[in-house]
């Protein structure tokens, strides 16, 4: 283990190992840092949301806690109107492609989205972007889980699982820039892929892309 | 001088020595050099180096045919040098096989260099104009183009002769830590984009603890429009891999590696062959030149997205992973290919570091800005007379890159605007014309030193659409990985397209100004954070446009399909003509029952052919914008 350091998050003193990513310190001491794409046992933070930007004292401009480690003496300011302003836009972004529908979403109330748009007081129905149309055809074929991926946010966390702690490799992304998606080899489907319908995968997405069948019962 | 710089200084000389004794001594034979880079290939030059071997072989003379690179006058091209004993080296442009013909028939053979045909001089000499007695050549300064098109370059050889492969040698006869103190003295800066100091680069990557570490040379160049490091390798690609092998030497790598694009064969081929021949007279491989230090060099093919050439996407492509950006830091000269300490330098960066330690830290400061030493390199494109490879020492002002090296606006039109630093770069208005470029000021004003391309606009650019073009490449290339980039460049291309036809709102330019803004900030890696750069800019600078287009529906260069009319002016039209007719695709130009022509605009796609075949004399088909502007001219010449 490394040697303790204190740094100060919102005002609050924290001990903290030095060396760790500031993300996980903030949120295993209860100060929320909104985020998506992030797994602690991951090496190296594949940074993608762009969600949980803070502020520290030195940097010029608000920095992603998941690739910043402690370090002793640390000032971070979880809100700040820089960061809010990064905040806010990022989800925005997010939502302007999310499939909104939180009533019939197997993941209503139990979903990152709603957190953050709670925690940061933000609206789940954005009014400043233009909504863009998936209509991606929704992937029913195993018995277990469903995946939707037209309210996929892309964070990446089922393919971890899939490859880290199933150890299958059915899923990853394919495609680029915009069409960037979850898919099976040869963007068949789940039944027609490797999976093995161990279903790691659905208890690590925050969203209601992936889910189970049995919380499917009261929806449509 | 030390034992060791004094071994290897012989070593060297022997090599020089042997060189010489191959090369075809100017003096006593009449050389004949072709430019066949891509550019000179695309405009005919194999069917050129064809003529004039068959000509020379018909006649029966003492001459040879070489090829070479591209010396940048891409608008002349195809372009050859004919040197003959007794003349000085004459470059002549736009040579067809019936001018080679003529040239070996006339000059050749007889003695009549057909000065109304040549370009310039190489040399000074009585006869004929040199490069510095015409403007561009007086503004330019070469440095890394030099010898560009003027030795071969699959002649290892040829290299030599010129005191190519002596950077090397004196730095194997210096410590790396003094070699890597030399280039840090030196103020050079990466040439790649961000203008980072290549001398502190290679510190971080010396000091890492880690004894395996490599060096790279990026030659990517995914920039649509960009084309000096095909050049430079084209033309050069010896410069190159010694800048490499010093690099090596200086970080104490001992593989080196250079990431082309595959769609640059050609100079794949000669860099292959450059290598092959470095490593037969030992300059590469084990124990270079008896000095016990050991290194190779080996080509990586680039799979060609843009964003590929983006260090950290660059090394995943290179590891076999998709060639998608990761966060820094930690940089690659820390954790880098295959995790080990690596140093990614640009082509024309490493291009300098032999000028550097053969001609000294002083010499090279002596040239450009105090911040910014040395020279620019531009692929000059779009409005101006002179297209072409550039280079300039930094600090020349935008204005005089226009209208001293380019020659001005084509066809004496306005000028509007350069947009410089390839898609990801900025559009810089008249009155910014007189800042000086180098990397600080470029990125003051908005706008980077990119890879270096640099389109000059005129009047009839419309900014909007500029921004769109640009957008839309950045945004295609966007690899997805992060929100910023993959959702927000799609929304600023989305309100950008409805600009462009008409239909963008007020609040438009507000969204479009804070998501430029956010994606800047936000964006993970370089591509995202450099891609609103187009559209921040153009509301900087040209906003009055913006607002035309929204709130009078006007595009005020006429560019907008969507925003103009074509007319026929009634007073202007010939009756007995009917050029414009044949020109539509479409057919939507008729004859009125008085003789005139009309275009029934229901057809018309606005493809912009019509104005083209109207014979000047009349020049009576005109653009009109916004669109309905037609009606009231109707009226007006009812
Ligand atoms: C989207 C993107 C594309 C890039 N493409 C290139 C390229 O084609 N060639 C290049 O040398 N650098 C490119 N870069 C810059 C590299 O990441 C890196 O900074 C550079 O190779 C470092 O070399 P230098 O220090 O010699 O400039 C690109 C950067 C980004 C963000
Ligand atoms: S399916 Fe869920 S876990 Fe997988 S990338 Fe999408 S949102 Fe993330
Ligand atoms: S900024 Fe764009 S190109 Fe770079 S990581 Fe994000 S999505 Fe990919």
């Amino acid at each position: 283990m490394n040697k303790m350091i204190s740094i100060i998050i919102d005002g609050k003193e924290i001990n903290a190992e030095e060396g760790r990513a500031l993300l996980w310190v903030a949120l295993e001491n209860d100060i929320f840092i909104p985020n998506l794409c992030a797994i602690k046992e991951k090496a190296r933070p594949s940074a993608s949301c762009r969600l949980c930007f803070v502020e520290i004292e030195g940097h010029p401009r608000p920095v992603t806690s998941c690739t910043q480690t402690v370090a002793d003496g640390m000032v971070v300011k979880t809100r700040t109107p820089e960061v809010d302003r990064l905040v806010t836009t990022a989800f925005e972004l997010l939502l302007s492609d999310h499939r909104l529908g939180c009533s019939k979403c197997p993941k209503n109330k139990a979903c990152a989205l709603q957190r953050i748009a709670k925690e940061r007081k933000l609206k789940l129905k954005p009014k400043r972007l233009n909504k863009f149309v998936k209509d991606y055809p929704i992937d029913d074929s195993v018995d277990v889980f469903v995946l939707d991926r037209n309210r996929c946010v892309l964070c990446g966390r089922c393919v971890w699982a899939d490859h880290h702690i199933a150890k299958v490799g059915a899923i990853g992304f394919s495609q680029r820039g915009i069409k960037r998606k979850v898919s099976t080899f040869g963007d068949k489907l789940l039944s027609d892929s490797s999976c093995i319908q161990c279903g790691e995968c659905v208890k690590v997405c925050p969203v209601g892309a992936l889910s189970f069948k049995e919380n499917h019962k009261d929806k449509v | 001088m030390s034992d060791k710089k004094l071994q290897v200084e012989k070593k060297y000389l022997d090599i020089k020595t042997k060189a010489e004794e191959i090369i075809p001594l100017k003096e006593d034979k009449t050389v004949v050099m072709v430019g066949t880079a891509t550019c000179g290939k695309a405009a005919g030059a194999i069917d050129v180096r064809e003529a004039f071997k068959e000509e020379i072989k018909k006649r029966e003379l003492n001459a040879e045919v070489v090829e070479v690179g591209c010396i940048g006058h891409c608008y002349a091209e195809p372009l050859i040098v004919i040197s003959k004993p007794g003349f000085p080296s004459l470059c002549y442009g736009n040579v067809d096989e019936g001018l080679s013909k003529m040239l070996v028939e006339n000059y050749l053979e007889g003695d009549d260099p057909c000065y109304e045909f040549a370009l310039v001089a190489l040399e000074p000499n009585e006869e004929f104009p040199t490069f510095t007695d015409f403007p561009r050549g007086a503004y330019e300064g070469k440095i890394i183009l030099e010898q560009c098109g003027l030795i071969d370059p699959e002649d290892i050889n040829q290299y030599i002769s010129v005191d190519g492969y002596h950077a090397l040698v004196n730095a194997l006869g210096m410590e790396p830590g003094e070699v890597i103190e030399t280039i840090k003295e030196s103020k050079l800066r990466g040439r790649g984009g961000a203008g980072f100091p290549t001398g502190k680069k290679w510190e971080f990557c010396a000091n890492a603890k880690d004894p395996v570490k490599y060096v790279i040379c990026n030659a990517d160049e995914g920039d649509p429009g960009a084309f000096m490091d095909r050049s430079i390798l084209e033309s050069n690609p010896h410069q190159v891999i010694e800048g490499l092998i010093i690099c090596g030497y200086a970080v104490g790598a001992s593989d080196g590696f250079i990431y082309v694009r595959s769609e640059y064969p050609q100079a794949v081929r000669r860099i292959n062959a450059a290598l092959e021949q470095a490593r037969e007279i030992g300059l590469l491989g084990e124990n270079i030149l008896d000095t016990g230090f050991n290194f190779d060099i080996e080509v990586f093919l680039g799979s060609g997205a843009f964003v590929c050439g983006e260090e950290t996407a660059l090394i995943n492509s290179m590891e076999g992973k998709t060639g998608m950006p990761r966060h820094r830091p930690p940089y690659p000269a820390e954790v880098g290919f295959r995790g080990n300490p690596t140093i990614i330098n640009n082509v024309k960066t490493l291009s300098y570091v032999p000028h550097i330690l053969l001609k000294g830290v002083d010499w090279f400061k002596g040239i450009g800005t105090p911040d910014s030493p040395g020279t620019a390199v531009f692929a000059l494109v779009g409005k101006v007379e002179n297209t072409g490879l550039v280079e300039v020492p930094m600090g020349t002002t935008l204005r005089s890159l226009v209208y001293d090296v380019g020659g001005g606006i084509r066809n004496e039109k306005e000028f509007k605007a350069v947009q410089i630093g390839g898609p990801s770069g900025g559009c810089l208005p008249e009155s910014a014309l007189d800042l000086p470029i180098d990397f600080d000021s470029l990125q003051e004003a908005g706008a980077i030193m990119g890879s270096g391309g640099l389109v000059v606009l005129d009047e009839n650019d419309c900014m909007v659409e500029i921004a769109r073009f640009f957008l839309d490449f950045t945004q295609k290339e966007s690899c997805g990985k992060c929100t910023f980039c993959r959702l927000g460049t799609k929304h600023m291309l989305d309100i950008l397209k409805e600009i462009t036809i008409g239909q963008g709102k007020r609040k438009h330019l507000e969204i479009l100004g804070e998501l430029a803004l956010d994606i800047q900030n936000g964006s993970l890696c370089g591509l995202g954070k450099t891609a609103p750069n187009p559209v921040l800019t153009t509301l900087r600078y040209f906003m009055d446009e913006y607002e035309e287009h929204i709130q009078g529906r006007r595009c005020p260069a006429l560019m907008c399909p969507e925003l103009i009319n074509f007319y026929i002016v009634p007073k202007k039209c010939s009756k007995l003509c009917s050029a414009c007719v044949g020109s539509c695709p479409v057919e939507a130009i008729y004859t009125r029952e008085d003789g005139l022509k009309a275009i029934d605009l229901e057809k018309c796609v606005k493809c912009n052919s019509c104005p083209a075949a109207c014979p000047p004399e009349y020049d009576a088909i005109i653009k009109v914008s916004p669109p309905e502007r037609v009606e009231e001219l109707e009226k007006e010449n009812a």
